[in-house]
């Protein structure tokens, strides 16, 4: 028995379910506030890539070193080598994926910077980003800094 | 390494990550504390989930004790690396790519 008792039966799908609980909080940002996270898949994989490896690193240390283990009956039990649950693997791209939102969240609603803003005139190597046209970017005026 | 001498390594990678290896200097803004103030009241929650309800464990001999909301206080600084990292690497891309 859990501190917390038993988790209304979800099984194998308890922490999957944590998982959905947390893009399903998170979604309306992208609508609402038009935090355009979703809308830049390029960058948001190449922002949770590095950090996924980085983390499933640690996690196959701390796994074999027995830091921390994870209960079978409350994961789907799909292991990857190193004893890994598929579960972890969803949880180091949602939680990155949900920081990102809370970050343009807050920019939206408050004008602050972070810094990119400036970023406009620096194409890299000529490079373009597909999709967005300056036409399609309503939240671009609440955003940058003028 | 325990996970508690782990978790201040992740702590100090990130900020040097910000400030020195990828220069986004992120952690000087009000934007990313502020952000970060939310991320945290909801990390707690999830990770109280998590921990509470046992669907993650943890050795007593990797960890320093103390706990908050059922998870080990290490996990605060595991959050913090990982949120910060994400978020850093998000603006260096956005820098290089126009904001996009």
């Amino acid at each position: 028995m859990s501190r917390l008792g038993h988790f209304g039966g979800l099984g194998h799908f308890s922490y999957l379910a944590v998982l959905l609980g947390c893009l399903v909080a998170t979604a309306p940002l992208e609508i609402l506030l038009r935090t355009r996270v979703y809308a830049r898949p390029r960058r948001l994989l190449l922002s949770v890539a590095p950090v996924l490896v980085v983390f499933v690193g640690w996690d196959l240390y701390a796994i074999a070193r027995g830091h921390w283990a994870f209960d079978p009956r409350r994961t789907t039990g799909v292991l990857l080598p190193g004893g890994l649950p598929l579960d972890e693997v969803l949880f180091f791209v949602v939680v990155p994926v949900c920081a990102v939102l809370a970050l343009e969240a807050v920019r939206a609603v408050t004008g602050w910077q972070a810094g990119d803003e400036r970023a406009g005139a620096e194409q890299v190597d000529g490079e373009q980003v597909d999709g967005e046209r300056a036409g399609d970017r309503p939240a671009d005026g609440a955003r940058g800094p003028g | 390494m325990s996970y508690t001498a782990l978790a201040v390594v992740g702590v100090v990678v990130s900020v040097l990550l910000d400030l020195r290896i990828l220069r986004t200097r992120l952690l000087t803004r009000r934007l990313f504390w502020t952000a970060y103030a939310i991320i945290v009241f909801f990390q707690l929650v999830t990770n109280g989930i998590l921990t509470g309800f046992d669907i993650v464990v943890y050795d007593p001999d990797a960890i320093a004790g103390p706990r908050l909301v059922f998870a080990p206080v290490e996990d605060l600084l595991f959050g913090f690396a990982l949120v910060t990292q994400t978020l850093v690497w998000w603006v260096w891309w956005g820098l290089r790519h126009g904001n996009e």
